[in-house]
């Protein structure tokens, strides 16, 4: 059973504070995927959890013990790094087996719990190897393996599959998930990758410089994002944001170039004229003539197979990304605005406004 | 319709068939020349050592080998040569083996710690202590030989193994090469090592020290080679027959003035006297290659 709690988390390195006050509860046995753009903070945060990096003020709490001050081999947690970081002149046993070795483990301890974890990954075959004689992918298994021996309370992960070729990622991030699930460790998982995010997370942490921007299952986060910046880092392609302002009365808005649209599922709180932002994802675009529709002029069309995205620009001047099924061929793309699927902002903070 | 006719220009392909020989030709011919530079003093030695004394001493300079290379080498190694019949070779030997071993082995073990301390330790002080070591670079034992003398002659350890070695172990070479060495190592292994419980020490032992092995024995090699050919500080700090060096018994054993020199003996003398850190770099050599070219990771 462990819980881990971050309370008011805060880092400056010098002058540039990197971390703004960062709030989390983390359940026993939930796996939580950190995620935001290259540079907002998300391997501080782990390795602030991990003990690696202290925190300028805050306090880390590991199932109720405040570790904030302790080392990390205290901290009973194990972390899989970006490179792996195993040790070269050791073979495969010896890296799975040194921290339980340095802990002091009985000898017949120590190679059950590596025999139990080769068994688990697969690499029951590689124990005598050397980490050079490996590919990339019995490597990152490796690493998770060294995690895996010291049954700790927390699993930290700092993008763990970016280095490997884009086949075998998926397949260690669908191995990854059933592993956690199997081991119930409760686990921090940090990423850039939204996919990777939205697949492996019970919760997501959309971090957007140095402070969450949303904190929520994937599908919430999906469907219910909290302001623009997390309406536009998840999905791909991202959301269309077309600015407009509130009609009278909240229940409609008014898009620059005249038209209105009606909400759909009730009026927005707000002075007549409040500037909006208006988001609609490429794939809620329907491609249709009526009274109401957009003109798009295509300006480049992606054919993925199954489906096609199309950039184009509506009469405004405004760019208008759709992703329609089936192919598409064409220089004008007529296409309607679903209210249903709008999701309304307001452009002066960002946030998301509901009705 | 019929192909055009192979163009074959003989004249040029004969050409370029001279120039490539008689480029190979002056290549070869400049390396057999170095060789043979740098050889032949070496050969005069070997030959010189196998005849016997008065041979040399009438001042004729043989080519081929003389009869009497087993008498001249148990000479040289029992008894020792020249004119004052010196410290025998073999106890020479052993004292220069000795000192090289301790100069190495001291240079390497001191130079690990004090790189070790400037590259994975944030401490006051820090750059300033990597600064001082690498000032002393500029000030090889010659230069800093008379305070030293006065020092080591202060707390009575002339003609001692500890004053002979310890003014030559204090090092900034192979510190700085350490240090580079280190700077080397990602700081994952020791994020992984600290999440693996491993303290300082023990960092050292079970990541640095392995890693760095092909760096030490390349290291070593010309640590012991530099402790092999010392010749001042050995040359003041030691008056005791029983402890002399052989690079400097070798030269107190040719005598000055008129003295007739046993030649033949101090040839042997200093084909055994090259024996040693031939014998090391030869055995050293795949480590030292190693150690200088690649780096394992
Ligand atoms: N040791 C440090 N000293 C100074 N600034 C640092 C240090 N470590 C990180 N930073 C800064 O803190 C910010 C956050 O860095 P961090 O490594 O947490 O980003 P990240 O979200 O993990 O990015 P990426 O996805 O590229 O790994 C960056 O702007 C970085 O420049
Ligand atoms: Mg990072």
């Amino acid at each position: 059973m462990a819980t881990l709690s971050l309370r008011d988390v805060r880092k400056s390195f010098n002058a540039t504070q990197v971390l703004h006050g960062i709030e989390l509860e983390v359940a026993d046995g939930e796996l939580v995927v950190i995620v935001g753009a290259s540079g907002c903070g998300k391997s501080t945060l782990l390795r602030i959890v991990a003990g690696l990096e202290t925190p300028t003020s805050g306090q880390v709490v590991i199932s109720n013990r405040d570790v904030t001050g302790l080392e990390p081999a205290d901290r009973d947690i194990a972390m899989v790094f970006q490179n792996y970081a195993l040790y070269p002149h050791m073979s495969v046993f010896g890296n799975m087996a040194y921290g339980l070795k340095i802990r002091g483990l009985p000898r017949a301890e120590i190679e059950k719990r590596v025999q139990a974890a080769a068994e688990i990954l697969g690499i029951g075959a590689l124990l005598e190897r050397k980490p050079k004689q490996l590919s990339g992918g019995q490597r990152q298994r490796v690493a998770m393996g060294r995690a895996i021996v010291r049954e700790p309370a927390l699993f930290l992960f700092d993008e763990p599959l970016s280095n490997l070729d884009a086949k075998l990622r998926v397949q260690m991030r669908a191995e990854i998930r059933r592993l956690q699930r199997r081991l119930g460790v409760t686990s921090l998982f940090v990423t850039h990758d939204q996919v990777e995010a939205m697949t492996l997370g019970d919760r997501l942490v959309v971090m957007n410089a140095g402070r969450p921007a949303q904190v929520a299952p994937p599908m919430e986060i999906f469907s219910r994002p909290a302001d623009t910046y997390v309406a536009g880092f998840i999905g791909s392609p991202s959301m269309n944001f077309i600015p407009a302002t509130l009609e009278e009365g909240g229940r409609a808005a008014r898009l620059a170039e005249g038209s209105a649209i009606q909400f759909a599922d009730g009026p927005r709180p707000g002075p007549a004229g409040m500037p909006l932002i208006l988001g609609l994802r490429p794939e809620h675009i329907e491609p249709g003539d009526g009274p109401d529709s957009l003109p798009l002029a295509v300006e480049l069309i992606e054919p993925l197979g199954s489906e096609t995205v199309v950039h184009g620009r509506a009469p405004g001047g405004l760019a208008v990304t759709a992703r329609l099924p089936g192919a598409f061929s064409g220089a004008v793309l007529p296409v309607q605005l679903p209210a249903g699927h709008l999701h309304v902002f307001d452009a002066g903070s960002g946030r998301r406004l509901d009705p | 319709m019929e192909a055009p006719p192979l163009i074959r220009d003989d004249a040029l392909l004969r050409a370029t068939r001279r120039r490539r020989l008689v480029s190979r030709v002056v290549a070869h011919a400049a390396l057999i020349l170095g060789v043979l530079i740098v050889a032949f003093p070496i050969w005069m030695t070997l030959v010189g050592s196998t005849h016997d004394s008065g041979t040399i001493g009438r001042g004729e300079v043989p080519l081929l080998p003389g009869t009497h290379a087993v008498e001249n080498y148990a000479t040289a190694w029992g008894k020792g040569g020249g004119v004052m019949r010196t410290t025998p070779a073999s106890l020479m030997l052993w004292n220069s083996l000795l000192m090289a071993v301790l100069i190495a082995v001291g240079k390497i073990a001191i130079s690990i710690l004090s790189a070790y301390a400037v590259v994975f330790f944030r401490f006051p002080g820090r750059m300033a202590a990597f600064w001082a070591i690498f000032i002393t670079l500029m000030l090889p034992v010659e230069v800093r030989i008379i305070p030293t003398f006065q020092v080591i002659v202060d707390l009575n350890l002339g003609n001692t193994w500890a004053g002979l070695v310890i003014p030559l172990i204090a090092s900034a070479t192979a510190t700085l090469l350490f240090r580079q060495f280190f700077l080397t190592i990602p700081d994952e292994f020791v994020e992984a090592a600290k999440i693996d419980g491993a303290g300082p020490l023990r960092f050292l032992k079970d990541v640095v020290l392995p890693l760095s092995l092909t760096n030490i024995a390349a290291l070593f090699v010309i640590l012991f080679i530099y402790g092999w050919n010392q010749y001042l500080w050995p040359l003041l700090i030691i008056n005791d027959r029983s402890m002399e060096t052989i690079v400097v018994g070798l030269s107190k054993m040719i005598g000055r003035g008129d003295s007739q020199n046993d030649w033949n003996t101090i040839m042997a003398t200093a084909v055994l006297a090259l024996l040693p850190p031939v014998l090391v770099v030869a055995l050293m050599q795949r480590w030292f290659v190693r150690g200088l070219t690649e780096t394992e990771k």
